[in-house]
C-alpha cells in the first residue's frame, strides 16, 4: 500500500482546544481523510475525528501465544526429545519447571510484536518526512486536509478555519 | 474536596516546558557536570582494568571459594538488578494505577533502570568465569549432540528473564523517547544535531492517527513490563530458594526480594533526583518536594516489608523445629562472625527509613539524600547476609570457613559504580530527562483554572 504524498490544507492553532473544535467541524463537513498534528495526545481527539481503537492489541495476543507455544516447544523438545537427560530423576516433560521460561518467552514476543505493529500501523521509520511546522512538535497544533478528501474545497476550509480562530492557513504541496 | 497539589510548578506554558526539558541538551555542559563525568569516567577506566584482571588471570583474584562460591559478584548482581525495579514500576505500575505524578520522573527512573541492568547483566557473565564461553547460556543447535542447557535450572531462568527485562525496559524506554527525539529534531539548529535525532525520532510526526496507535502501544507495554518485573526479581531469588540450604530454601524469597528491589530502587531513584534537581535547576518545576515525598513514603512503606520479612524468616525457621534452620537464623546469622552485616542491614533498612514518619523529614533534601544512601549500603548487605552467611557455615562443620574478600571484590563493586554513573551523565545530556509529550497533558492537574484535570 504505497501511498504517493498528496498535498492539502494546513491549519495551526494555538490552543488544545481550538483544535478539537476544528477537528470536529471537518467531520461534520463530511471529510473523512484529515488528521490532526498534535505535540501530545489530545484528549478527545480520537471521537472529534472518529479513529477507530487500535489494532495493536489483537497482534500482542497472537504475539503472546506464539511466545508462549515457542517457549513450551523449545524445552519439551530439547529435554524430552532431542537428547534427553535424566536430571535429578525429574520427569523428562517437567513442566511446572518449564513455566518460567515459557513465560518470559510470552512477554517478550509480545512486546516485540506489538512494537512492529505499532511500527508497520504507522508507517514508521519514515525518511526525513515533510513537516508542516517545526512547532508542532512543541505548543502549536495543527489540522491537515488532504486534498483528495471527500468534499475538499481549499476557499471554503480556510475561511472555516479562520473563523475557529487558525493562527495561520497554509497550502502544503504534500505532505 | 481534597485539593489537588501542582504536578507542575511555576507559570509554564506548553513552550516554556519544551523549552526547560531541551535546555540540557541543548547546551554546553557546566562545571559541575564536567566535573561528575571525569570523576565517573575515571572510575570506568578504572573498572575496565579490574574487569581486564579478572578475565585474564581469572575468578581466583576474587574471594570466592569453597565453601563460600558466590560472592560479591552475585551480590552486587542482585543489588544492580533490584535497583532497576523502581524504574519499571514507575515507567509501567504507576502508569497502570493512572498516579499522574509520575509522568515527570518516569523517564530518568526508566533510564536508571536500563543502565542498572546493563552494569548488573556482565556480573553473571564474568562469574561464569570463562565469559567467552557465554553464548552456552542460549540455547542453540550445536555440533556437541546437540548438546541443550538445562531448562530445569533457576540460573537457566534467570538467563531468560533477565535478557526479556533488559530488551522489553529498552524498547518501552525508547518508544516513550520516540516524541520527544522529534521535538529535539524540529528544534535542531544544526544539521548532525537534526540528522540524529531525525533518525531517532524515526520520523514521528505526531498525527492523531498516529498517536492513537502510540497510546495503545504504551499501554500493552506498560501492562507487559509489569508482570515481567515481578517475575524477574522473582526468579532472581529462585536462584536461591530452589536450592536446599538452610537460610536460602525459603518459600518468601520472591515477594520478599521483590519487595526489597522496590526499596532500594526507589532510594536509587532519590539519590538520582536530589542530584539532577542540583544539576539542572529548571526540573525542579517538574520534579517538585511532591514528588520526592511521595516516593520517600514508598521507601518506608517497602523497608518495612522487608523488615517484616527479615522477622518472618526468624520466625519460621523457629517455627519448623529444623536445628539447621534455627541455627542459620538464630546463632549464624545475628550472632556468629558475619552479625556486624546484619546488623548494618537492619540499621540501614529497617530503623533509618522511619524519620520518614515525620513529615519534616520526607521533605528535605538532605535528610532524604542521607537516607537513601544508607538504604542503598542497607540493601547491598541484604543480599551479602543472604550470600554469605548462608553458605559459610553449612551442614558439615569441618567445611566451614569464611569469605576470603580481596582487593578485587571491592574494586569490582566500587567500578561498576563508574558504569553506571557514567552511562547516567551522558544519558542527561544527549536525551530529554523528562518525557515533554508526557508532561504537557498533566499540565492543568491542580490548577483553577476550570480545566483542571480528569
Amino acid at each position: 500500500m504505497a501511498k504517493k504524498a498528496t498535498g492539502g490544507l494546513a491549519a495551526i492553532f494555538h490552543d488544545e482546544k481550538q483544535i478539537l473544535q476544528a477537528a470536529t467541524r471537518c467531520r461534520e463537513m463530511g471529510l473523512s481523510k484529515f488528521d490532526a498534528v498534535t505535540p501530545y495526545p489530545v484528549h478527545g481527539m480520537e471521537e472529534a475525528i472518529g479513529i477507530k481503537r487500535s489494532a495493536i492489541p489483537y497482534v500482542t495476543f497472537v504475539g503472546a501465544l506464539i511466545g508462549c507455544s515457542v517457549g513450551l516447544f523449545i524445552t519439551v523438545w530439547c529435554s524430552a526429545v532431542s537428547w534427553p537427560i535424566n536430571i535429578g530423576g525429574k520427569p523428562m516433560i517437567s513442566l511446572p519447571a518449564f513455566i518460567p521460561i515459557m513465560f518470559e518467552l510470552t512477554i517478550l514476543f509480545a512486546a516485540l510484536s506489538s512494537v512492529a505493529a505499532f511500527a508497520w500501523l504507522c508507517r514508521l521509520p519514515k525518511m526525513d518526512p515533510v513537516v508542516i511546522d517545526p512547532d508542532l512538535t512543541s505548543h502549536k497544533f495543527a489540522i491537515f486536509v488532504p486534498e483528495h478528501d471527500t468534499g475538499y474545497d481549499s476557499g471554503k476550509l480556510e475561511q472555516v478555519f479562520k473563523d475557529l480562530g487558525a493562527a495561520e492557513v497554509k497550502r502544503m504541496a504534500e505532505y | 474536596m481534597i485539593k489537588r497539589n501542582k504536578l507542575i510548578l511555576g507559570h509554564k506554558d506548553l513552550k516554556s516546558i519544551t523549552d526547560d526539558i531541551c535546555q540540557p541538551v541543548e547546551t554546553p555542559p557546566g562545571k559541575g557536570w564536567l566535573t561528575l563525568f571525569l570523576g565517573a569516567k575515571t572510575l570506568l577506566i578504572f573498572y575496565i582494568i579490574i574487569l581486564g584482571c579478572v578475565i585474564a588471570k581469572g575468578m581466583g583474584l576474587l574471594g570466592v571459594n569453597h565453601p563460600v562460591a558466590w560472592g560479591t559478584m552475585i551480590i552486587t548482581f542482585v543489588f544492580w538488578i533490584g535497583i532497576g525495579h523502581a524504574g519499571t514500576l514507575i515507567s509501567a505500575i504507576l502508569f497502570l494505577f493512572r498516579q499522574k505524578w509520575r509522568t515527570s520522573v518516569a523517564r530518568t527512573a526508566e533510564a536508571m533502570t536500563v543502565f542498572a541492568v546493563m552494569t548488573a547483566g556482565l556480573f553473571p557473565l564474568l562469574h561464569t568465569g570463562r565469559p567467552w564461553l557465554d553464548f552456552w547460556l542460549f540455547p542453540y543447535p550445536n555440533q556437541r549432540g546437540p548438546l541443550w542447557v538445562n531448562f530445569r535450572s533457576p540460573l537457566l531462568w534467570d538467563v531468560f528473564a533477565v535478557s526479556t527485562y533488559a530488551t522489553v525496559s529498552i524498547v518501552f524506554w525508547y518508544i516513550g523517547m520516540v516524541p520527544d527525539f522529534a521535538t529535539l529534531k524540529d528544534r535542531a539548529k544544526n544539521q548532525i544535531r537534526r540528522k540524529i535525532y531525525g533518525a531517532l525520532s524515526l520520523g514521528w510526526r505526531g498525527s492523531a492517527r498516529n498517536w492513537s496507535h502510540y497510546e495503545m502501544l504504551y499501554l500493552l507495554l506498560a501492562g507487559l513490563s509489569t508482570p515481567l518485573v515481578l517475575s524477574v526479581h522473582t526468579i532472581v531469588s529462585f536462584d536461591f530458594a530452589v536450592a536446599q540450604l538452610p537460610g536460602w530454601h525459603t518459600t518468601i524469597f520472591p515477594p520478599y526480594f521483590v519487595a526489597g528491589a522496590i526499596f532500594s530502587g526507589f532510594a536509587m531513584v532519590v539519590t538520582l533526583m536530589t542530584l539532577v534537581r542540583i544539576g539542572f535547576p529548571q526540573f525542579k518545576d517538574y520534579i517538585t518536594i511532591d514528588h520526592m515525598e511521595v516516593m520517600n513514603k514508598i521507601i518506608m512503606t517497602t523497608g518495612m516489608m522487608v523488615g517484616y520479612a527479615y522477622a518472618s524468616e526468624f520466625f519460621v525457621a523457629w517455627y519448623s523445629g529444623n536445628i539447621y534452620e534455627r541455627y542459620v537464623f538464630f546463632v549464624s546469622r545475628a550472632f556468629g562472625p558475619y552479625a556486624w552485616s546484619y546488623w548494618i542491614m537492619i540499621c540501614c533498612n529497617v530503623l533509618i527509613p522511619q524519620v520518614f514518619w515525620f513529615k519534616k523529614m520526607r521533605r528535605s533534601i538532605p535528610v532524604m539524600f542521607v537516607v537513601s544512601i544508607f538504604v542503598n549500603i542497607g540493601m547491598w548487605f541484604e543480599r551479602y547476609v543472604i550470600t554469605v552467611t548462608s553458605l559459610h557455615r553449612d551442614f558439615l562443620p569441618s567445611s566451614w570457613g569464611n569469605y576470603a574478600w580481596s582487593f578485587f571484590d571491592g574494586a569490582v563493586l566500587f567500578g561498576s559504580f563508574g558504569l553506571f554513573l557514567t552511562l547516567f551523565l551522558l544519558y542527561l545530556r544527549v536525551m530529554p530527562a523528562v518525557s515533554i509529550a508526557e508532561v504537557k497533558p498533566v499540565l492543568p492537574v491542580g490548577r483553577d483554572d476550570g480545566h483542571g484535570g480528569h
